[in-house]
């Protein structure tokens, strides 16, 4: 069970560094510093962090809470889990920083069931923390910083990573996204203001107070500043977790992990876009092509519509079902894809079908209706000619 | 179920709210132990927690019925849960999932009628790098092969045993 990684940053970050900066800082500077870096949520969203933790410092609440989201369920996703076995002391460090930047003492790591396996060295991670002073009370004899984290664990559901399902969750609910606004920031976890980020995103705000937004600025693009943990699947030699800078373009990372001859890269996973070879000179980055992590590669024997097809059966099985564009819409999609396969789509029924991709995209009522027809839609712009007039024959499963 | 049973159940309910709480924030928690101890959620496990927490079993059912991880229906005492999704897909998982039919004689969805074994598909476990790949319970199993399964599955009937069969009222609950 080992992960091919290249060269990572958090490998040389200094235990504590981030922590000691922080509280050496006023709660306002810390975020600054945040602000400064320019640093987007690693989530897949892009949210600036700088910001969310503001918004959530000047809420109004008796409570406040910092919730981890280590909930990674995005097909192709799995930098989380590498993060979570190699570095779950920079993620807990960042938490802690971000506990006190928005004054909350209670943080909350939200992990996925699948990742059962992780539970005891996180468990031990916290304990250790504990016993060091660096989680409870006056942390680092800081008068009045008083801050714990426990796990709570997910259940078998990919949306409740979306940030407001995973507040239902918290609750006692059914991972259900609610309406936005209010936001977490404001009207979060028991009706408190609430800062939910990404596991990879507190590690580098840990990295980022211990070696100054100018750092981290000084990587990737001027709109999408700083390194980036990819998870690079599919027909590559090297599978595994690779740091680049954000804005690399989809022909550089192919060429570090050994994935050349691709006919098409699946880049922000189930939920993002299917990039071309002929568009491989674009930037993975929020300004092009933007991702949470997930690269899935398709060499040149693939069947574009199974992938197709496999990512609607994701979306039909994980779809919580509440609002209607999103429930029947992916089942009409997958519906196509039979059609298709059997070789039994008009073109004019395939134009009906891309017509209701667009209305989920603005009709659903979260993330996963609003993005769960990209892949379908990128592939069928993209690879039309391989999907139609198809010889009707049986398909063996 | 006889009565002297319900009340053993009741009471360890009753010690796991204890333990949890009766916040509605507990319910998932609890849903999760009871779970994890009975390899399902009866009516009546439903039922108690509503009225231990005071709240409708209507809504236990809710949330029951949502999760993938908590069941009505009874599950094995070890759940195989292996990967569809597109990396696990691409790297071999067919083969792997018509080797593990047929070596448990089951279909994805059901359980073996010892009660050993529930095998189900899962999405995106986390694991594309190193496909196919499956879950036992919480342990990660990767690069799986028709092959291997079959060791897979021996280790589980060694660590289950001989003198551990399933208890009577771990069925009917
Ligand atoms: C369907 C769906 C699933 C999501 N899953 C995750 C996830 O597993 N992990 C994650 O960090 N964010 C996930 N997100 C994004 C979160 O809603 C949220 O934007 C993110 O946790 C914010 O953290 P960040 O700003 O640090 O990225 C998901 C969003 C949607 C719509
Ligand atoms: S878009 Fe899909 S997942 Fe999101 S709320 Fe609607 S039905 Fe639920």
């Amino acid at each position: 069970m080992t992960t091919i990684m290249n060269d990572i940053t958090f490998s040389t970050a200094e235990a504590g560094a981030g922590l000691k900066a922080a509280l050496e800082k006023g709660r306002a500077d810390v975020i600054g510093v945040v602000r400064e870096s320019a640093m987007r949520g690693r989530g897949g969203a892009g949210f600036p962090t700088g910001v969310k933790w503001n918004l959530a410092a000047g809420a109004q609440g008796d409570k406040k809470y910092v919730v981890c989201n280590a909930d990674e369920g995005e097909p192709g996703t799995f930098k989380d889990r590498a993060i979570l076995s190699e570095w779950a002391d920079l993620v807990l460090e960042g938490m802690t920083i971000a506990g006190y930047a928005v004054g909350a003492a209670e943080g909350i790591v939200y992990l996925r069931g699948e990742y059962t396996y992780l539970v005891r060295q996180l468990e031990d991670a916290l304990e250790k923390r504990r016993e060091a002073g660096l989680l409870g009370e006056n942390i680092q004899g800081k008068d009045g910083f008083n801050f714990d984290i426990h796990l709570h664990m997910g259940c078998g559901a990919y949306i409740c990573g979306e940030e407001t399902a995973l507040i239902e969750a918290l609750e006692g609910q059914r991972g259900e996204p609610r309406n936005r606004p209010p936001f977490p920031v404001n009207t979060g976890l028991n009706g408190c203001p609430t800062i939910v980020n990404n596991v990879e995103t507190f590690a580098w705000a840990s990295m980022i107070l211990a070696k100054g937004p100018e750092w981290f600025k000084g990587i990737g693009t001027e709109k999408s500043s700083g390194p980036k943990l990819f998870s690079v699947s599919g027909d590559v030699d090297k599978p595994g977790v690779y740091e680049f800078p954000m804005g690399i373009t989809v022909a550089e990372l192919l060429k570090n992990v050994g994935g050349g001859g691709a006919k098409a890269v699946q880049i922000g996973g189930a939920s993002g876009n299917c990039i071309p070879a002929c568009e491989f000179s674009r930037a993975i980055a929020f300004e092009d092509v933007s991702t949470g992590g997930s690269i899935i590669v398709f060499g040149p024997e693939r069947d574009m519509l199974k992938v197709a097809e496999n990512f609607l059966e994701f979306f039909e099985d994980e779809s919580c079902g509440q609002c209607t564009p999103c429930r029947i819409g992916n089942t009409r999609l997958l519906e196509g894809i039979r059609m298709l396969q059997t070789g039994h789509c008009s073109m004019k029924y395939l134009q009906e079908l891309c017509k209701l991709g667009e209305t989920m995209q603005l009709a659903s009522k979260c993330g996963l209706g609003q993005s769960s027809p990209n892949a379908f839609l990128s592939i069928v712009k993209h690879f039309r000619n391989e999907l139609m007039g198809r010889a009707c024959v049986m398909v063996c499963k | 179920m006889l009565m002297t049973q319900q009340d053993k159940l009741m009471g360890e309910l009753k010690a796991l709210v204890e333990q949890h709480g009766t916040h509605r924030n507990a319910l998932i928690p609890i849903l999760q132990d009871v779970q994890k101890r009975y390899h399902a959620i009866s009516d009546f496990a439903m039922q108690t927690i509503a009225d231990l927490l005071g709240i409708h079993p209507v809504e236990v059912y809710s949330v029951v019925t949502f999760y993938a991880f908590l069941n009505e229906k009874y599950h094995g005492k070890f759940i195989i849960r292996l990967c569809r999704t597109i990396s696990c897909e691409m790297a071999g998982k067919a083969a792997v999932a018509r080797q593990l039919e047929n070596d448990l004689d089951i279909k994805f969805g059901e359980t073996t009628s010892d009660g050993r074994f529930t095998l189900e598909w899962a999405n995106c476990i986390g694991m594309c790098d190193q496909g196919p790949a499956m879950l036992v319970n919480d342990q990660v199993f990767t690069k799986v092969t028709p092959e291997k399964v079959h060791d897979i599955l021996e280790a589980c009937e060694k660590a289950f045993g001989p003198h551990t069969m399933q208890t009577e009222e771990e069925h009917v609950l």
